[in-house]
C-alpha cells in the first residue's frame, strides 16, 4: 500500500534521487560506532539536532496554552502544567531539552575541536557552528523569562544588567532588551517574539547551511 | 523437505532484519515523543464540562406572564482565567394547565446563527421574539415560528426557586435536554 503510494508519487515527481541526496550516503568507518565504539563522539552533532527537533515540536505545542502577558503568563504556565493532560511531560521535554541541547552542543564543539575537523576547507562551517551556538544560547536566555516566575524575572534582570555594563552602548542594549524603562510587559512580549519567531528562523537557516556544507565537503578524515 | 529448505523459506535477510529493527525502534521513539504532545493538544476536546453553580437573580414575585429582560453575571472558569460572563434571560412566570407555577427563562441566542433576539421590538411582529439578522421569529414561549430561519425553539436556562422565593438561574440548555 505504502509502496504503491510512493511509486505513484515517484513516477510523477521522480523523488528517489532527492531522497538519495538527503539521506542515502555512506558513513565512513572511522565515524561508525559499530566499527569503533569510541566513534560515538561523532554522534553528538546529530543528537543535538534530534533535541532541537524535540524543542521545536514541544515549543509549538506549548504556545497553544501559553500567553506572553504579565498578568496571565505565569497562570497559563501553571494551567498547562497542572490542568492539561501530559502538560508536565510536554513542558518537561522543553525544559530539560533546553539544558540537554546546550550540553550536547558543547560536546559536539569539543569533538570538532579535538579532531581538528574545523581546519581547511571546513573553516566556514566552524563559523556557522559558532553562530549556531550563539543562537541557541539566545534561545535559552529568552525562553528563561517566559514562565514569568521569580527565577525567570531575576535571571533576566541579571542578564540585562550584564548587557547594560557594556561600555558606550550598554544603555542602548538595555533599552533594546527590556523594550522600555523597566523589565516588564514589553520585555516579556519582546522576549517571546524573539524566542518563538526570530531565533528559530535564524536557527533553521543556520542549520540548513551547516548541513549543506557537511554534504558538500564530506566528513573529515580519521585522526 | 529437508531442514535446510525449511529454514530458507522462513529466512529473514540481514537487510530486512536491520530494516525492521531500526524502523521499530525509530517508530517507538517518534511515537513516544509525539503522543504526549498530541494528547496535550486535544485535551480541551476530552475535558469533561464542570458542574456550574446557579446564580441568584432576584425575587420571583417581580416576574409576570410577560417576558421580562434580566441581565446578570455568570461566573466562568476559562482555562487559567476566572471572570464573570454577562448573560441575558427573558423571564416569564405563569401558571400551567394544572395550576402550578412555572418559570420560563429564555436564552436570547437565536438558534439560527447565534444573533441576539429581543422581545416585542419589531413593529410588524408584536408579541414575538425577533432576530434582526435574518428575521427569525419565536412566539412568547420561545417556540420558533415555521417559515422563519430558526429550526429549534430558544434554549432555556435551568432554574430553581428556593423557600424564600428567590429565583436562581444556571446554564442555558436546549429544550429536549431539560
Amino acid at each position: 500500500m505504502l509502496q504503491k503510494l510512493y511509486d505513484w508519487v515517484d513516477e510523477r515527481l521522480d523523488i528517489t534521487p532527492m531522497w538519495r541526496d538527503i539521506a542515502d550516503h555512506e558513513v565512513p568507518e572511522h565515524v561508525n560506532p559499530a566499527h569503533h565504539f569510541s566513534a560515538f563522539v561523532y554522534c553528538f552533532g546529530g543528537l543535538t539536532f534530534f533535541i532541537v527537533v524535540i524543542q521545536f515540536l514541544s515549543g509549538m505545542f506549548l504556545t497553544m496554552y501559553y500567553v506572553p502577558d504579565i498578568v496571565n503568563a505565569h497562570a497559563s504556565v501553571m494551567y498547562l502544567q497542572n490542568e492539561v493532560a501530559f502538560g508536565a511531560i510536554v513542558r518537561g521535554m522543553h525544559h530539560w531539552g533546553a539544558s540537554v541541547v546546550i550540553v550536547l552542543m558543547f560536546l559536539h564543539t569539543l569533538r570538532v575541536f579535538f579532531t581538528g575537523a574545523y581546519k581547511k576547507p571546513r573553516e566556514l562551517n566552524w563559523v556557522v557552528g559558532v553562530l549556531l551556538f550563539l543562537v541557541i544560547l539566545g534561545l535559552g536566555f529568552t525562553g528563561y523569562l517566559l514562565p514569568w516566575d521569580m527565577k525567570a524575572y531575576f535571571a533576566t534582570s541579571v542578564g540585562v544588567e550584564i548587557a547594560a555594563s557594556i561600555p558606550v552602548i550598554g544603555g542602548l542594549a538595555e533599552d533594546l532588551l527590556t523594550g522600555g524603562t523597566i523589565l516588564g510587559a514589553e520585555t516579556l512580549t519582546r522576549f517571546f517574539a524573539i524566542h518563538v519567531f526570530f531565533l528559530p528562523a535564524a536557527l533553521m537557516a543556520l542549520l540548513a547551511a551547516h548541513f549543506i556544507m557537511i554534504r558538500r565537503q564530506g566528513i573529515s578524515g580519521p585522526l | 523437505m529437508s531442514e535446510n529448505d525449511q529454514q530458507k523459506t522462513n529466512d529473514v535477510s540481514r537487510r530486512q532484519f536491520l530494516n525492521y529493527t531500526l524502523m521499530g525502534v525509530g517508530g517507538f521513539l517518534v511515537a513516544g515523543t509525539i503522543t504526549p504532545m498530541l494528547r496535550f493538544a486535544i485535551d480541551p476536546v476530552l475535558k469533561v464540562d464542570e458542574e456550574t453553580d446557579m446564580v441568584a437573580i432576584g425575587d420571583i414575585s417581580k416576574y409576570g406572564p410577560e417576558p421580562t429582560r434580566e441581565d446578570f453575571q455568570f461566573p466562568v472558569k476559562d482555562g487559567w482565567a476566572e471572570y464573570e460572563l454577562p448573560q441575558t434571560a427573558w423571564i416569564s412566570v405563569f401558571e400551567n394547565d394544572k395550576g402550578e407555577r412555572e418559570v420560563l427563562a429564555l436564552s436570547p441566542i437565536c438558534k439560527h446563527l447565534g444573533c441576539t433576539v429581543q422581545w416585542d421590538t419589531h413593529e410588524d411582529y408584536p408579541e414575538h421574539f425577533y432576530c434582526p439578522c435574518h428575521d427569525g421569529l419565536y412566539t412568547k414561549d420561545g417556540i420558533n415560528v415555521p417559515g422563519t430561519p430558526p429550526t429549534a425553539p430558544l434554549d432555556v436556562y435551568q432554574y430553581k426557586v428556593d423557600d424564600k422565593g428567590t429565583l436562581y438561574l444556571g446554564k442555558a440548555v436546549p429544550r429536549e435536554e431539560l
